[in-house]
């Protein structure tokens, strides 16, 4: 059975980069898909996957990640994306989605700009 | 904050280094995207025939520690820069020893190269911070819209390190240039093959122009 758990940003907004890591690792740790409100910082993204890295053992081997953006973000003019950077200082990136999945559970996630696609392992012993 | 002062202090050496033109140039990028054949063919053109930076292999995560090469001259249309050539393990956010297996490695082979393979993915991660410039080397037959490019070229783009994109495998068949320059309008980007020598001296001058 393949678990989503839905993160607003709100939950994460006030943490540290660190606690945010942790906090998104866990939840993954317990083979749930996260589907993240927004999006991390691009440090944030490394952060993640360092920690990630630091902590593959037996059962965990690592997460697979994607950010999804609206179309039109890169379609704005300048005076729209002066307006989108400063809302996104102030209350952070809550544009798009993220998705974390754990690499025992999400195969690959597939992203084209038009669509994401998710691909599943089969559990071990199912036919 | 810390980060904050970190990325203020990068940016003001790498414009101080830049302008010193002997820099520290990464090669960065997925696991098996070419990036040792790159590092091997700067060498081989610029060092001589005999000096290579690490071996090639079909088997990921083949490179597993940073090596550095350095003093390196290029000298193209007047134009010459002189770097520490920087070759990095494959970015990876998934690393399972029985992927290893499927190349014929024993158990005890695969786990202690996925140990040292997750140790270089830190590594690389950690030097990031030390890079002037960056070569972003990608495989041009494979989906270029994968997390791992676009969380390397974002945290470039954050920490303010000029980045030249260069798509390798041009030679073959399902590479796709075209699908590269799409996920990337903002970067200069350059076909080659770094295998068989294709393309490589607009490689240099793009290089040039990018540090």
């Amino acid at each position: 059975m393949l678990t989503l758990q839905f993160v607003a940003y709100d939950e994460i907004a006030e943490l540290s980069s660190k606690r945010r890591i942790n906090k998104l690792l866990t939840i993954v740790k317990k083979n749930s898909v996260v589907l993240l409100q927004g999006q991390l910082k691009p440090t944030e993204e490394t952060a993640l996957i360092q920690k990630t890295m630091e902590d593959i053992s037996r059962t965990f081997k690592g997460i697979e990640l994607c950010t999804v953006l609206p179309e039109s973000k890169n379609k704005q003019n300048w005076v729209e994306n002066a307006k989108t950077m400063l809302v996104r200082k102030l209350i952070g990136n809550r544009d798009g989605f993220t998705i974390i999945g754990p690499a025992t559970v999400v195969k690959e996630i597939k992203k084209n700009p038009q669509k994401v696609e998710l691909l599943i392992k089969k559990a071990r012993g199912r036919k | 904050m810390i980060d904050k002062l970190k990325i203020f202090f990068n940016k003001f050496f790498a414009k101080v280094f830049r302008k010193k033109k002997h820099v520290k140039i990464g090669l960065y990028g997925p696991p098996n995207a070419g990036k040792t054949s790159l590092a091997n063919r700067i060498c081989q053109d610029w060092l001589g025939e005999e000096i290579n930076m690490g071996t090639v292999s079909e088997i990921p995560h083949e490179t597993r520690e940073i090596q550095v090469k350095e003093k390196i001259n290029i000298k193209k249309k007047g134009k010459e820069i002189s770097f520490n050539l920087i070759d990095t393990p494959g970015i990876a956010t998934k690393i399972d020893y029985e992927e290893f297996t499927a190349f014929k490695m024993n158990k005890k082979k695969a786990k202690e190269r996925a140990k040292e393979a997750t140790k270089g993915v830190i590594e690389a991660i950690k030097w990031l911070d030390n890079m002037d410039t960056v070569v972003v080397v990608l495989d041009s037959t494979k989906n270029p819209y994968s997390q791992v490019n676009i969380t390397i070229i974002g945290n470039l783009a954050a920490r303010d390190i000029p980045v030249l994109i260069v798509a390798n495998k041009v030679d073959l068949k399902k590479s796709n240039m075209k699908k590269i320059e799409a996920a990337f309008p903002q970067y200069p980007i350059v076909g080659v093959s770094a295998l068989k020598g294709n393309n490589v001296d607009e490689f240099y001058e793009e290089l040039i122009k990018t540090v």
